[in-house]
């Protein structure tokens, strides 16, 4: 191979690829190359300027890389262009130029509106773009829990409004049970009877009993059968059903643009985007940090970044040169390790089932029903759960030391595991609920289908552990904030006692923020079927938290060793929102399709499952719609249907490797063209000596 | 208020026209004007569009005064014809549009070139790198990597991003590697 050093450099500045990137630059101080056909060269390079000026011309003026002079005389020269095409391109031109201005005014007017916009502009010069992608991730979950609240409020909880003050001429019709004598429609919700002490209404606000119990929070308020508007009638049992499908399917298409927005994975390349080194240097610097102790943080975990990395490059050689009784005896120990971890979450996870049954035996016992040991057997499931969330983390952050991989993947691993205990803590909670409502030893169930005894109203039960969960969530992070980060930074900067110095600073774990929040909205995802207000409660909550996040960020922030970017954290935060989304569906469709609906409470009141909606209305549809909608959900129509599926994804397949091979023969085909290039341009040197 | 007096500063068509060559918004354009004019000493205010800024007030600017290629940005953007590198109005708007929100991916790589290429030569070489890195990391003796670091960092930046091996960079290749970078567009971003 020729060394490269060797090609001379002036003839590189007169090819003409080096020619036309200069004057793109419009570079006025352009270094002519004073050498022997230069005559020659600029003969060349004025025939090149038409083409080039021709390329260039078909942009707007602002998207050229010039300066504001040079861009006013390319804008004056397509004008001059534009009188000498005929009317209807005239017209075209100037009806998209005008579109455009009217469409920038708007953006410019609704930049207005977006929530917190000054807040995250001063936190992203302060700290930099990688926990500003945190805020702006809060922001997001509360305009969404805004639009499912407004989604569930003008469908399912309006209707009952307008027709209970009879606006528009409305009435309600309510649920008449099919059989009046049927031991599983007694429900009497309990109520505050007699003599009601002050702190009542406050347990009932924390626990959602009592007073909450019968108002519009809960599924148990909507046994309406159908709302009359004057003479349309509103199909209310319907309508809770599809609310529900509706913000599902909302929440999911709404996070899948999100994702898609921001990134631009080449599949056609193999490398990952994020740990590609160019992307570190060259978008490694965040151009809006304005703080200079910022600058000088960032400089600092930049240096700590690259320099992990690059050992961690060398980790990766040794481990590949690895002895087979190496591998072995490190292969087991992960076994073993692993094995221990899934013995901690059996464990937990055995411990929430246990205490949630205790607890719902023992909130149905009447002798002490208003006093606050009752209300903290009712809060014990959230309290076990959040003592899990708090304590599964650092057990294994912990282990993963022993098991030997690389840093990056480390941090991978203990965050899945993380991920992994929040969420399916929920799922076991819900699960020993459910294996309490269809207990059914010693026939329990037999007339209703669960246990209609201690459940006679069950999705509203289910909606008030939802709630609990909520109140607690949000309990918690403000008493973390204010009774552990506070005093932990007044500690710090005040006493200079060894011990408190080694404990240092809070750093602000964006991972651990972020899972929390993700579990406060996968609680509201479930939740909000059995209890329709909860979205504004959660969005209220996250109103909140924003605040309180960004006076402890301000107040107690230590800097992160490794330095956080934008664009891994918005990938990772909606990841996990997306898992916990499609966790949130298997509770919902198991309740929804498989467990008999409450006869008691309810719209589904006089359905088996709250499902049965929707066969019930089609078969009111004419019969042409009717056997459409039926066909198309039968096998007949469902097999071919996967079969067209399949074969459109392997052609698709096929063709990305089609690509990949075409990439990778035109990347060699460079490669040969340079050598072949700085061989000519050493001959053409030789030769002229 | 402060925007409406600065409205009446710069004429109507002007304004219009700054729009038009720029990814600004009319707000954008005002705001930019109020921040200039501070620049200024008192008496040039009046005629803040034509005047020219030294580096060393732009250099003031808290928007730049953290960041490790503030130098290269004034030298990029300053059309000035004694290479002073002083900013005018016009510059200023210009700097501002590439550092927009709106800006076009094509205009922020081709403008990130120009800033990381610190010889001017066209092309980031060796030189050019380890001077980027060392932006990067910081001022001083101890925040610089070790030589033997350096070489291997800059091996692998060449790795993925030059597609010809000929051991430099040039245009086309480093739009096509930070086409693929996903912190680009968030990270390469100055708003007033």
């Amino acid at each position: 191979e020729e060394p490269h050093g060797a090609a001379p450099v002036d003839f590189l500045q007169e090819l003409p690829s080096c020619q036309s990137a200069r004057r793109r630059r419009g570079d006025t101080q352009e270094r002519r190359p004073a050498l022997l056909g230069t005559a020659g060269s600029r003969g060349a390079a004025a025939r090149e300027l038409p083409q080039e000026r021709d390329k260039l011309a078909d942009r707007p003026a602002r998207e050229q890389p010039k300066c504001m002079a040079e861009k006013r005389r390319t804008r004056d020269f397509q004008q001059a262009d534009t009188e000498r095409l005929s009317r209807w391109k005239k017209w075209k031109r100037t009806s998209s130029k005008s579109l455009k201005k009217a469409l920038s005014e708007v953006k410019g007017l609704s930049s207005y509106l977006v929530l917190w916009r000054h807040d995250i502009h001063s936190i992203e010069g302060k700290f930099g773009t990688g926990i500003q992608s945190y805020f702006s991730f809060l922001r997001f979950l509360v305009l969404l829990n805004f639009i499912i609240f407004i989604l569930m409020f003008s469908f399912v909880t309006l209707p009952t409004v307008i027709s209970k003050y009879g606006l528009f001429n409305s009435t309600i019709a309510y649920i008449s049970p099919k059989n009046r004598d049927d031991v599983c429609t007694v429900y009497e919700p309990g109520g505050n009877k007699g003599l009601v002490y002050f702190y009542t209404y406050l347990k009932d606000l924390l626990s959602g009993t009592g007073f909450l119990e019968v108002t519009r929070l809960f599924y148990g308020y909507y046994s309406i059968d159908a709302v009359w508007i004057s003479i349309m009638r509103y199909n209310l049992p319907l309508a809770y059903l599809l609310a529900t499908f509706a913000y599902l399917a909302l929440s999911f298409l709404w996070i899948i643009k999100r994702s898609v927005e921001g990134f631009k994975h080449n599949l056609v390349h193999d490398a990952d985007p994020f740990q590609s080194y160019c992307n570190k240097i060259f978008a490694g610097w965040d151009f809006c940090i304005t703080d200079p102790s910022a600058a000088r943080l960032k400089h600092r975990s930049l240096q700590y970044e690259l320099q992990t990395d690059l050992q961690e490059e060398k980790l990766k050689q040794k481990i590949a040169e690895r002895r087979m009784e190496e591998k072995l005896r490190i292969y087991s120990l992960r076994i073993f390790i692993n094995i221990i971890v899934i013995a901690i979450l059996s464990g937990c996870f055995y411990s929430i089932y246990k205490v949630t049954v205790f607890s719902q035996e023992k909130s149905n016992d009447i002798y002490n029903a208003n006093s606050l040991v009752n209300l903290l057997v009712q809060y014990l499931p959230s309290m076990v759960i959040t003592l899990a969330n708090f304590i599964g983390p650092l057990i294994f952050s912990f282990l993963i030391r022993f098991e030997d991989y690389t840093p990056a993947f480390e941090i991978k691993l203990t965050l899945l595991r993380c991920v992994f205990v929040r969420l399916a803590s929920i799922g076991v909670l819900l699960f020993s609920l459910w294996s309490q409502i269809s207990d059914c030893g010693n026939d329990k169930c037999k007339p209703c289908g669960y246990n209609y005894k201690l459940y006679p109203c069950w999705e509203s039960d289910v909606g008030q552990e939802m709630y609990k969960l909520m109140i607690f969530d949000f309990i918690v992070i403000l008493a973390v904030a204010l009774f552990l980060d506070f005093p932990r930074k007044l500690l710090v900067t005040h006493c200079s006692c060894k011990l408190v110095q080694w404990f240092g600073h809070k750093e602000f774990e964006i991972s651990d923020n972020v899972l929390e929040i993700i579990y406060g909205q996968t609680i509201c995802w479930i939740g909000t079927f059995f209890s329709p207000l909860l979205p504004a409660i959660a969005t209220i909550k996250y109103f909140i938290i924003f605040y309180v996040k960004k006076i402890v960020l301000i107040h107690t922030r230590k800097p992160a060793a490794r330095p956080i970017r934008a664009s891994s954290s918005n990938f990772f935060f909606l990841v996990v929102l997306l898992i916990g989304l499609l966790l949130a569906f298997i509770p919902l469709g198991v309740s929804i399709a498989h467990i008999p609906c409450s006869k008691a409470c309810g719209p589904f009141r006089n359905f088996n499952t709250s499902w049965e909606v929707i066969p019930d209305t089609i078969i009111q549809f004419p019969t042409g719609l009717q056997q459409l909608l039926f066909g198309m959900a039968s096998e007949a129509f469902a097999v071919p249907f996967f079969v067209v599926l399949c074969i459109l994804m392997f052609y698709v397949i096929a063709l990305a490797r089609a690509h990949k091979r075409v990439v990778e023969q035109l990347r060699e085909q460079l490669v040969l063209e340079s050598r072949d290039k700085m061989f000519l341009i050493r001959k053409i040197a030789e030769a002229q000596r | 208020g402060a925007m409406g007096g600065s409205a009446s500063l710069i004429p109507r068509d002007l304004l219009g026209e700054y729009q038009e060559l720029t990814f600004l918004s009319k707000q954008e354009i005002l705001l930019a004007y109020k921040r200039f004019s501070e620049l200024l000493p008192k008496e040039e205010r009046e005629n803040a569009c034509s005047a020219r800024v030294p580096k060393s007030q732009i250099l003031t600017l808290p928007e730049l005064r953290a960041n490790p290629f503030q130098h290269r940005i004034c030298h990029v953007f300053s059309t000035s014809e004694t290479r002073d590198d002083s900013m005018s109005f016009e510059d200023f708007l210009d700097m501002l549009s590439v550092f927009s929100n709106s800006a076009t991916a094509d205009i922020k790589s081709h403008y990130a070139f120009r800033i990381f290429d610190f010889d001017d030569d066209g092309t980031l070489d060796r030189k050019d790198l380890e001077q980027l890195v060392n932006c990067l990391t910081g001022q001083g003796e101890e925040s610089r990597l070790s030589s033997a670091e350096m070489e291997q960092l800059i091996q692998n930046i060449l790795e993925e991003s030059d597609i010809d091996k000929d051991g430099t960079i040039n245009l086309s290749e480093f739009q096509h590697v930070v086409s693929r970078s996903p912190d680009f567009a968030s990270s390469f971003k100055i708003v007033l």
